[in-house]
């Protein structure tokens, strides 16, 4: 189903809207990781807002869909967008990895149990979504609800991802859907000269997944590959988000050295400055 | 008082002392690891600043390989390149390494008997607000159970540094626990270190309590005597920074010092080093002991400090326990 030109404009003022949210809790809380939640915002916003299945008001819902978050430390993106879909008050998003804070510096279930898994060692989470997706596959519950699993492209390099992503494969779990953030950095510096992982798509189709590339900041492009994944039903799907890391900020885009510090008071305040500019952009944008 | 014969830090008790982290005392012990054996090689799993493998990588391009985010992956190719003669230092989160790859540790390098070192950053809760899942409290107890692995947990900058170097030397596994944040800075180039031998760092004529501790708490430790002292209780403190192989003799000395011990770790206290203390007093000489450590819970957000006094390993802690101990 393709979006209306409204529906476009108020997904990507919410993206906006959650990039805000993302830089206010960072300098808040003087750690964290500013890179990988930025370029995830939009893709973080069409499943929201558009995609998932899901009830804020009953996070224990049976019938919703379940999203996995693999690579955890890009927790602000979920926190936050989890706040503006209605699950939590966005003032607590400045308590972002304080002690006793529901928002733990990666995610943990304990603390918020409306989170699917805990995570933040980084190569765990595709296994547990492909665990649901079978377990859903044995209680024929597969047309019910489906699986989405979030990953990053650093953590690709752990060999428990291709355990999992040959299982799925072997399984045909079309109801598990898995999406890469490809923001082509890493700790140590850009992806291919840390561990080159390409050519991707050709690995997630040789362990018999359909395969989808798209552009991660569209988010037209984002909801179609998602209702794709929806009409395919002998496979699982990979969708490969390509992505820009610090994506709304220009002095963060695309530099390794963001992945994992926060801005400064300073720095937040322009980062806030841009990001409020681009809402004015969006806003004004024709339907 | 302070041990002089260790010639320790003069101003550890200021309340501007010095703070270095542990780890990056590893960092400068393996480039002079690097120095001095050609045959050292360091592995890094995608955190070579923050595990502090970085001065080494600058220094030594040629004997630095990046695994990316690999754990289980590092620690057998590090065993292959031990089998061809190489001295491999691997590095990462204790959570990951030797976390996440402790079959690869035991199989490829213990039980196949390759002197692979093994150096995880992060250990403990004061890791802060990353959380639980980076906070390695169980690190010591999964080590420690390998035959031929020397468990070493340093108590400050300085003495990971030795530690480093000596673990270069020991034709053994090795793993080497440190910690992220800055710490007090309680030994000096002059002070002696070891491998395999406690220490005395603060004595009393007549101790009625021997204070056993292991890393950055030895710090609280001391804090713990000093005030203690000024209580009119009179206690020993012990720095066991090398966990296995333990220091029988100098443990049992001290338990028929003081009769009562108390045990200080930032870690789960079920198996940790309290309890090896514990393996070797209960053989040769029971007296009763207090554990200070993390009971049985997962860490969580917070600064290191309010985890070290949330979870009871704070100063007051301690005291609390000495008076425990000596209550029984
Ligand atoms: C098992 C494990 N090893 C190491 C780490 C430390 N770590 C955290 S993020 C990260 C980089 C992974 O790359 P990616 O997820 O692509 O980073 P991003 O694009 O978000 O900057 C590493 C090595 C971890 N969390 N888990
Ligand atoms: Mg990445």
């Amino acid at each position: 189903m393709l979006l209306t030109g409204h529906q476009r404009i108020a997904l990507e003022a919410m993206a906006n809207a959650i990039r805000q949210s993302i830089i206010e809790m960072l300098v808040s809380a003087g750690s964290g990781h500013t890179a990988g939640p930025l370029g995830m915002a939009d893709v973080f916003t069409v499943l929201y807002f558009h995609t998932l299945r899901h009830d804020p008001s009953n996070p224990a819902w049976e019938g919703r869909d379940r999203l996995i978050l693999s690579n955890g430390h890009i927790c602000p993106v979920l926190y936050a967008t989890m706040a503006h879909a209605g699950y939590f008050p966005t003032e607590e998003l400045n308590t972002l990895r304080k002690f006793g804070s529901r928002l733990q510096g990666h995610p943990h279930r304990e603390f918020l149990p409306a989170l699917e898994t805990s995570s933040g060692p980084l190569g765990e989470g595709l296994s547990q979504a492909v665990g649901m997706a079978i377990a859903d596959a044995m209680d024929k519950k597969a047309g019910e609800r489906r699986i989405y699993c979030l990953m990053s492209d650093g953590e690709l390099e752990e060999g428990q991802t291709w355990e999992a992503g040959m299982l799925a494969g072997k399984w045909a779990l079309h109801n598990l859907v898995a999406l890469i953030d490809r923001n082509n950095i890493q700790i140590d510096g850009f992806t291919e000269n840390v561990m080159p992982l390409e050519p991707l798509a050709d690995k997630w189709r040789a362990w018999k997944w359909h395969v989808l590339e798209v552009d991660g900041h569209n988010v037209a492009a984002i909801a179609a590959a998602f209702d794709e994944a929806k009409s395919v039903y002998e496979k699982p799907t990979m969708i490969i988000a390509h992505t820009i890391p610090g994506k709304g900020v220009a002095e963060f885009e695309r530099d390794f050295h963001w992945h994992g510090k926060p801005p400064d008071a300073e720095q937040g305040e322009m980062a806030l400055r841009e990001l409020r500019a681009t809402a004015q952009q969006i806003s004004s944008e024709p339907e | 008082m302070l041990n002089a014969a260790l010639r320790l830090n003069s101003h550890l008790f200021d309340d501007d002392v010095e703070q270095i982290a542990i780890r990056s005392g590893f960092g400068d012990g393996l480039v002079r690891a690097g120095e001095t054996s050609p045959l050292v090689v360091v592995l890094s799993g995608d955190l070579t600043e923050s595990a502090q493998a970085l001065a080494f990588k600058k220094k030594f391009p040629d004997r630095f390989v990046e695994l990316g985010v690999a754990e289980q992956n590092m620690a057998s190719v590090a065993s292959g390149m031990a089998a061809m003669g190489k001295i491999p230092f691997i590095t990462s989160y204790a959570m990951f390494s030797p976390g996440r790859n402790w079959e690869q540790v035991r199989t490829t390098i213990a039980y196949n008997d390759r002197a692979v070192k093994i150096a995880g950053s992060h250990a403990g809760v004061s890791v802060g607000p990353d959380g639980g899942t980076h906070q390695a409290i169980e690190d010591i107890a999964i080590t420690r159970v390998i035959p031929r692995m020397m468990v070493i947990c340093p108590c400050d900058a300085i003495e990971a540094r030795k530690a480093t170097e000596a673990a270069v030397w020991t034709g053994t596994p090795v793993y080497l626990r440190l910690a992220r944040n800055k710490t007090p800075v309680m030994t000096t180039d002059d002070t002696p270190f070891e491998i395999g031998r406690a220490q005395t760092v603060w004595t009393s004529a007549a101790p009625t309590v021997g204070l056993v501790a292991t890393g950055a708490l030895l710090h609280k430790a001391l804090l713990a005597a000093r005030a203690l002292h000024d209580d009119g209780v009179d206690v020993e403190v012990v720095n066991l920074s090398t966990i296995k192989p333990i220091d029988e003799e100098s443990l049992i000395a001290l338990a028929k010092r003081t009769g009562r011990l108390v045990t200080i770790e930032e870690h789960q206290i079920r198996g940790g080093m309290g309890s090896a203390v514990a393996e070797c007093l209960v053989r040769h000489f029971p007296v009763p002991m207090e554990f200070i450590g993390v009971d049985d819970r997962f860490g969580q957000s917070g600064t290191p400090e309010q985890l070290i006094e949330y979870y009871g390993m704070g100063r007051d802690a301690i005291m609390v326990a000495v008076h425990r101990v000596l209550e029984r």
